[in-house]
């Protein structure tokens, strides 16, 4: 094994957080749609093992735009189906 | 109705001789179809339990109707198995990961583990493939020495022994193939990705053919009373031929030989039913010689079952014909010709409101004499909704019996809307609204400024026509898809519609500088546009009669409004703008509508970077600009019609002077070519840094006859000024560019093939008339004659050379993007715009949870960004902003 990269820190990675249940409520009740809805991740995306996210949390990414400045995006984490 | 239901699954798999026997209802045994009298054989190919294609008859089966009937399968019991070749990959596969002897997968149990893994570990879901098993090894589990596996196209299996040192071939018969497929267990399949209880691999051998119903193979009855049957039969009639012969020899004892000759033939008839487009097999052919169509071909393709029939299909209420230019009409407008009016209609229901006027559309009836004449109707629909056709005979019974509840379908008439599509669609601006206006002739004729959006133009392009046949596809044609909110593209947030051509030509000769004109010049500018008064005159002549300056008569088109700065097309770039004093007429300064100074070309209403027609959009509305783009173009061409203009080959003669100066120039560069020729064969070449030596003069060579080249196009330019009309055009942007002109009057160039001088050709030369090895200008692609002075054979063949490369380009470039397109618009067609901002796939699946992050609309936007700050700031201060 070599050094190990944090990869939050690197430029090109979002701001990854894990919802709390309150939020992901809000978030459903906001855009009237169930869980399944919402954009998916792996369970093995770098970025959710390096913030401690598992299968059924919600991430808020939170992002640079071009057009408007700051974007939020939300996804289920899912675990990565068989080939 | 039932609710809709979620898919949870779907399976794929192989049906297997069983489920085949089940499902089939009888056995077909006769290769013939009909009897003498026309009635279908039992137990032959159009057996009656196979489902009734002739009215009449009913179904042995389910015992409807022709028309009820969905038809049923019956199946061939095939005298020996044969391969499907559909499956000819997964079967070689199959033969050589098992064993020969054993059939089991030729690993341990621990080598599978080592790369399957046990459930739930990281390794799961992975696959046993063909690469993990080392080629004729020795078999695990039983001992038995593998051997090569060869596979021929189409379906030709054998195994490679060697003897006495020797390679002997030994043909797998498919029965051979079948016992070891049978043999493979259901856990080594499922290792290799095989489900075993959908898919036994033993099922893509065949040993029973279904037989399709005849409702998919309809027999056709031709003009002179005879039976055509369809390809598929013809299929099927020889596989039953064959099967049968084979049977009775196989009874009869016959040599092994023949047996073999039998079964091949079996296996290319049942290969070619099911696909008669494979490799290393000679398709089979109709008595015509025309290829049979097979059940693969008709999925495949184009014209396939998908392609074809089911996301795509042709339409009624259509019309196609050649396109031509009219500048007289709207650019919302499309001219039809009466012909088509006359065929094409749309349903009106009978109200007591309109009922007077429906009425007198059936009085008109489906003969309309001239484009003046009121439209009439071509059917009516009564309650029931049986179809009238209209008629001379029956125009007026019918107008009698119309009431509420019926239905008329009348002509098409001016300001009907309808879409207009040309070919290919690629964005939204390919299908657009127009309306109708009725014309003569036998072209859709439309205005030159919508060219750009369909990418049209006169050439004997032809485009489609399109009526919208509810009211809520009529509202929903003006409202989205009207020529007039299209202006602006949603590429760009910029104008796509706008000024072309002639347009940009004549609004430059008539803005440029400054101008007077009489009061006749000035109503003949004026006579199209929808103005009651003229401004006051600018001044008073000598005689004392009224002058209008040309930047008068072409405010009187602008928003009264208007604050805008800009610099034109023509601006060359000077390092210190002189504003207002531009010796070029390039800084456009327009004050409450005015035009104060500058010309007007591509820049100002061009159909790409109009920024007249982008303000107007942006502060007046699309109606508004619309009517700007109207009157622009119809002012434009008086501009250039006061005065004329045209171009010949007169206008690429230079003088003695200049031709003079011409020849100087490119014998300096020949022979500044050879000079350095010579310095690299003396080998004083110093390189440059990162490049060999053959590089390095290469690179100057190119630059010195790239000099040469501009030298001459800056000597032609200075004789050919503005009263040129190549000049004009490509200083105002309306076509070409001073490149153009340099290749006409001065000289063309170097011709090159990937952005290098022409090297390929003859050994050590690129053509015979050269000495071999030789470097000069002239050996190696460079065109010292100019389009005028015609070329030299050489040079000729050199320029063909380097415009095969554009047409190669263009040729492939079109093929990928075309490709690309088509999966783009697969994998986000259903996409759509929520009303709450969120882009949605149909399931209300979130893809964006705000449409571009910003919600921006870009046809709505300018330039991408949703505010024009500098526009509302010229507009307010009447002053530029840095
Ligand atoms: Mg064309
Ligand atoms: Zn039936
Ligand atoms: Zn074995
Ligand atoms: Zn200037």
């Amino acid at each position: 094994m070599g050094t190990s990269l944090d990869v939050l820190s690197h430029e090109m990675v979002p701001d990854h957080q894990i919802m709390d249940g309150e939020e992901v409520t809000n978030l459903l009740a906001t855009y009237h749609i169930s869980l399944e809805q919402l954009p998916k991740m792996y369970h093995d995306d770098p970025a959710v093992k390096a913030i401690g996210g598992d299968v059924g949390n919600v991430i808020r990414i939170t992002r640079d735009s071009r057009t408007a400045g700051r974007a939020e995006a939300y996804r289920l984490v899912v675990k990565r189906p068989k080939k | 109705m039932t609710s809709p239901k979620r898919v949870g699954r779907i399976e794929f798999g192989l049906f297997s001789p069983k489920e085949i026997r089940k499902m089939s209802v009888r056995k077909i045994i006769w290769a013939d179809t009909y009897d003498d009298d026309g009635f279908p054989y039992p137990q032959g190919l159009m057996d009656l339990n196979l489902g009734v294609i002739d009215p009449g008859l009913r179904c042995k089966t389910c015992d409807q109707k022709a028309a009820d009937c969905p038809g049923h399968f019956g199946h061939i019991e095939l005298a020996k198995p044969v391969i499907h070749v559909g499956y000819t990959r997964l079967i070689r596969k199959l033969l050589r990961v098992s064993c020969r002897s054993c059939s089991r997968l030729l690993m341990t149990a621990e080598e599978v583990e080592k790369i399957i893994g046990p459930e739930d570990s990281e390794l799961a879901g992975e696959l046993v493939s063909e690469k993990d098993i080392k080629k004729e090894r020795v078999c695990p589990h039983c001992g038995e020495q593998q051997l090569k596996i060869n596979f021929e196209k189409p379906t030709t299996f054998s195994e490679v022994f060697v003897e006495d040192g020797r390679k002997v071939e030994h043909k797998l018969t498919p029965a051979d193939i079948r016992a070891r497929l049978e043999k493979i267990p259901d856990d080594d399949l499922r290792a290799l990705g095989v489900n075993p209880d959908v898919a036994r691999p033993e099922w893509t051998i065949l040993t029973v053919l279904p037989v399709p119903p005849v409702t998919m193979r309809p027999s056709i009855i031709l003009e002179n009373g005879q039976r055509s049957e369809d390809d598929l039969t013809h299929k099927l009639v020889d596989i039953i031929r064959i099967n049968q012969r084979f049977k009775e020899n196989q009874d009869a004892g016959a040599p092994q030989l023949i047996i073999e000759d039998l079964w091949e033939l079996l296996q290319y008839h049942v290969t070619t039913y099911l696909d008669n487009e494979v490799a290393g097999c000679p398709p089979a052919r109709h008595r015509s010689g025309r290829p049979l169509k097979t059940l693969s071909q008709r999925l495949k393709g184009k014209e396939g079952r998908f392609r074809g029939s089911l996301s795509g299909k042709r339409v009624n209420f259509s019309a196609r014909t050649v396109i031509s230019p009219d500048p007289n009409l709207s650019i919302g407008e499309v001219g039809i010709p009466l012909a088509i009016t006359n065929e094409m209609t749309l349903p009106i229901r009978v109200t007591p409101f309109n009922i007077d006027e429906l009425r007198q559309y059936v009085l008109n009836g489906p003969e309309r004499p001239t484009i003046k004449s009121p439209c009439g109707a071509n059917y009516a629909i009564r309650p029931d909704n049986r179809r009238m056709r209209l008629s001379d005979a029956n125009l007026e019974t019918v107008a009698e019996m119309i009431e509420p509840g019926w239905t008329v379908e009348r002509q098409l008439k001016a300001n009907d809307i309808v879409l207009f599509n040309r070919q290919p669609s690629l964005h939204r601006m390919s299908i657009m609204a127009h309306r109708v206006v009725v014309m003569d002739g036998k072209t859709f004729r439309l205005n030159p400024a919508v060219c750009p959006p369909y990418n049209a133009d006169f050439d004997g392009d032809e485009m489609n026509l399109h009526i919208p046949q509810t009211e809520e596809a009529r509202a929903e044609a003006e409202i989205l898809v009207s020529v007039q909110s299209n202006i602006l593209s949603p590429r760009t947030g910029g104008p796509i519609i706008g000024g072309i051509h002639d347009h940009i030509s004549g609004i430059f000769l008539l803005t440029h500088t400054v101008r007077h004109f009489s009061k006749e010049e000035t109503l003949y500018l004026t006579q199209h546009l929808p103005i009651e008064h003229l401004p006051e005159p600018d001044r008073l002549d000598d005689d004392g009669k009224p002058l209008w300056t040309n930047k008068q008569v072409f405010s009187l088109v602008l928003p009264d409004d208007l604050n805008m700065l800009f610099q034109a097309s023509s601006c060359q770039n000077c390092e210190t703008c002189k504003r207002e004093m531009c010796e070029n007429d390039a800084f456009v300064r327009v004050v409450n509508g005015n035009l104060i100074t500058g010309t007007i070309d591509k820049k100002g209403i061009g159909a790409f970077d109009g920024q007249i027609l982008h303000r107007i959009i942006r502060q007046h509305g699309m109606k508004r600009a619309a009517r700007f783009i109207d009157d622009v173009t119809k002012l434009s061409i008086r501009g250039i019609m006061l005065e004329g203009f045209s171009f010949g080959i007169d206008d690429e003669d230079l003088t003695k002077t200049e031709y003079g100066q011409i020849d100087e120039v490119l014998n300096g560069a020949l022979s500044d070519v050879e000079r350095r020729i010579k310095i690299y064969n003396e080998g004083q070449l110093e390189p440059m840094p990162g490049r060999t030596l053959e590089e390095t003069l290469e690179m100057q060579i190119m630059q010195v006859l790239g000099k040469a080249r501009d030298r001459t196009g800056e000597i032609a330019g200075r004789h050919l000024g503005m009263d040129n009309s190549a000049v004009v055009m490509a200083v105002s942007g309306a076509r070409g560019s001073m490149l153009n002109l340099t290749q006409m009057a001065g000289c063309l160039g170097q011709q090159s093939v990937r952005g290098e001088r022409i090297m390929r050709g003859y050994e050590d030369r690129t053509l015979p008339h050269f000495r071999r090895n030789e470097r000069g200008a002239e050996a190696h692609g460079f065109i010292t004659n100019s389009y005028k002075s015609g070329l030299s054979p050489t040079e000729f063949f050199f320029h063909a050379i380097g415009g095969r490369e554009g047409l190669v380009d263009t040729a492939v470039r079109t093929s990928q993007s075309g490709y690309l397109q088509r999966r783009m618009i697969n994998a986000l067609q259903d996409l759509k715009v929520a009303y709450d901002g969120t882009v949605r796939t149909t399931g209300g699946r979130i893809i964006q949870f705000c449409y571009g992050e910003d919600g921006t609309d870009p046809g709505k936007s300018s330039y991408g960004s949703p505010v024009d700050v500098k526009g509302i700031i010229e507009s307010v201060l009447k002053q530029e902003v840095k």
